[in-house]
């Protein structure tokens, strides 16, 4: 039989209990969440069990999220299972005050970038990572660019409809 | 001579001692063909260790894209891998009609294919060449560019330009394929594999070509795949993971076409590799266009999805109708509310699989855009991959894993 999202959902939940949270299925990928202590705990149970088997780590980024009190910064992680051709999301939330999320680099090889690059962009501290530190960005940069205190300049901005195209009113 | 060594120069300390020698290749030397670093610690000849620094031509383009409506991001995707920029314009807008769970026709996934593949022998036509190159065959470099040109013809003949292409829209194309866009197509059809049969008489079974790749640079399936290899990188290495394939989209599933694979992962494999994806290529393409010409009356005009709220009219249409203006105001001004939801693409690029991880909070612009570029995934392997091989081995494996510094640096 082969592998689909509900067997994974019921898998991780035998094992984790209410630990695996947040289930959801966008665009037909699985997505879950777990709290950051266990992140680990569930990629190596995905990675050793013998039906899941998610070996291969395709992509590990972050997104800010300002509002979440407490779970500013998700770690996400997209991993595949290249037998059964099956891929899952998997996030973790961690606060901004201390972003401390361990790494997946024993796991992963390719996880060494990706999580440096994670650092650099939005300050995430991959705890027991070799060797953490900026990667794209200079290694003088005291900030992290990606996270949404530092704005462009919005192009599609409201208050542009209005006076400047004469249909009256004003944002200020 | 050691006087000279003793009093006039000042040695920094420690380098008495030291029985190695730092070498920096990069960030701008001719054997990198590309920004980026390798410091280089070599024993003789022999690398001890490499450490690579990335991130010369970083230009922010997730932190960019964040701030603009949709179709203002292909663009962007243009110089991710600019040796085939149309795979990445495409899959950016493939990412879009998923999230917007738009339906393409047949015929526009088919022009697609084409174009796709046109851009994928262009960009293993100049890895391939390029690893020639790096092993003292300079001529045919020189002679597959020729060729390389008819594949930038017609892009030029489709979109206006030839190497950030801007190739399409969310939807299909921006205008209908014309008649000079197909005799060039089948001009080239035509003219290729005579060609990339000369190249292969060339280089496969040249004898200073073998020695210098066989077993230059290898690595083993199981490191490649924790490595996060993916491409002809990983092909070669022996594991038949192919996008196209596995998760197909843009109507793959109705092409015939095999997976190369090699063995050992070396430079030699990957060379191979390339070359009979080049050969699979050509397949599709001719597959595409027997498909295309298939099509009969007012099927054969479609080269765009319905979609007015995101697809660009064309310029006529929005001097002449009401409705046009109105959709090529609200799109160009970017006012056009994208849905919320939370998407993960990839295509098969030229390096290997490259994804986009879009999510939109229902604004206008993507609240997060990520690129999975699968260069800056398997450079990483490259100390470990070069470690304990000759210097000049390593200029090969570099080349041979097609390291595009616009891709790694996004």
């Amino acid at each position: 039989m082969s592998l689909t999202n509900d067997l994974i959902k019921q898998r991780l939940t035998d094992k984790f209990g209410e630990q695996v949270s947040a289930f959801s299925e966008s665009y037909g990928m699985l997505s879950f969440e777990a709290p950051k202590e266990i992140n680990l705990k569930v990629m190596q149970f995905l990675y050793d069990d013998a039906e899941l088997r998610f070996q291969f780590l395709t992509d590990l980024t972050a997104v800010h999220y300002p509002d979440q009190q407490g779970r500013e910064l998700a770690v996400v992680y997209h991993l595949h299972n290249l037998v059964d051709n099956i891929r899952i999301r998997f996030k973790v939330f961690t606060g901004i005050s201390q972003p401390d999320v361990f790494t997946a680099t024993r796991l992963y090889e390719s996880a060494n970038w990706m999580e440096r690059e994670t650092f650099d962009f939005y300050g995430v501290n991959f705890v027991g990572h070799p060797n953490l530190k900026r990667i794209l960005n200079v290694d003088e940069m005291d900030y992290f660019p990606m996270r949404k205190e530092y704005p462009l300049e919005d192009q599609t901005r409201r208050d542009k409809d209005d006076e400047m195209f004469g249909r009256g009113g004003s944002v200020w | 001579m050691s006087e000279l060594t003793h009093h006039n120069i000042k040695l920094p300390e420690g380098s008495i001692e030291k029985q190695t020698t730092t070498l920096n290749l990069g960030p701008t030397h001719p054997a990198t063909h590309g920004v980026f670093q390798n410091i280089i610690e070599v024993d003789g000849e022999r690398i001890v260790s490499a450490e690579q620094t990335v991130g010369y031509i970083h230009r922010a383009f997730e932190k960019i894209a964040e701030r603009r409506p949709l179709y203002q991001i292909t663009p962007l995707t243009d110089r991710l891998n600019y040796c085939s920029s149309p795979i990445n314009n495409m899959g950016w807008h493939l990412t879009c009609e998923k999230l917007l769970k738009v339906k393409t026709p047949k015929r526009v996934d088919y022009l697609r294919v084409i174009i796709m593949e046109l851009a994928r022998i262009a960009d293993h036509l100049i890895c391939n060449s390029i690893v020639g190159v790096d092993t003292g065959a300079l001529s045919v470099f020189f002679y597959v560019m020729e060729y390389r040109e008819l594949i930038y013809e017609i892009y030029e003949e489709v979109c206006g330009s030839r190497l950030t292409t801007n190739i399409g829209r969310i939807g299909g194309f921006e205008r209908n394929f014309s008649n000079t866009a197909f005799t060039k197509l089948e001009k080239f059809l035509d003219e290729y594999p005579k060609v990339l049969k000369e190249f292969e008489k060339l280089l496969t079974r040249n004898r200073i070509f073998m020695e210098r790749t066989i077993g230059a640079g290898p690595i083993a399936a199981e490191r490649a795949l924790n490595y996060g290899f993916t491409g002809p990188n990983l092909r070669a290495a022996g594991v038949d993971y192919d996008v196209r394939v596995h998760s197909p989209y843009s109507s793959y599933e109705d092409f015939d076409f095999q997976i190369p694979v090699g063995k050992t992962g070396d430079c030699y494999d990957r060379f191979l590799v390339r070359n009979l994806e080049m050969w699979e290529s050509l397949s599709i393409i001719t597959q595409a266009y027997r498909k295309i010409q298939e099509f009969k009356g007012a099927e054969a005009e479609v080269y765009h999805a319905d979609i007015p709220e995101y697809y660009l009219p064309e310029k006529k249409d929005v001097y002449t109708k009401m409705e046009a203006l109105i959709y090529h105001f609200k799109i160009i001004m970017g006012e056009t509310e994208i849905p919320a939801g939370e998407v993960y693409h990839s295509v098969e690029g030229g390096n290997g699989e490259l994804g986009f991880y879009l999510i939109s909070d229902g604004g206008r612009t993507p609240y997060r855009l990520h690129f999975r570029r699968p260069c800056f995934i398997y450079y990483q392997a490259y100390s470990e991959i070069a470690k304990g091989s000759m210097l000049s081995d390593a200029v090969i494996t570099l080349s041979s894993l097609n390291l595009i510094a616009g891709e790694m640096d996004a």
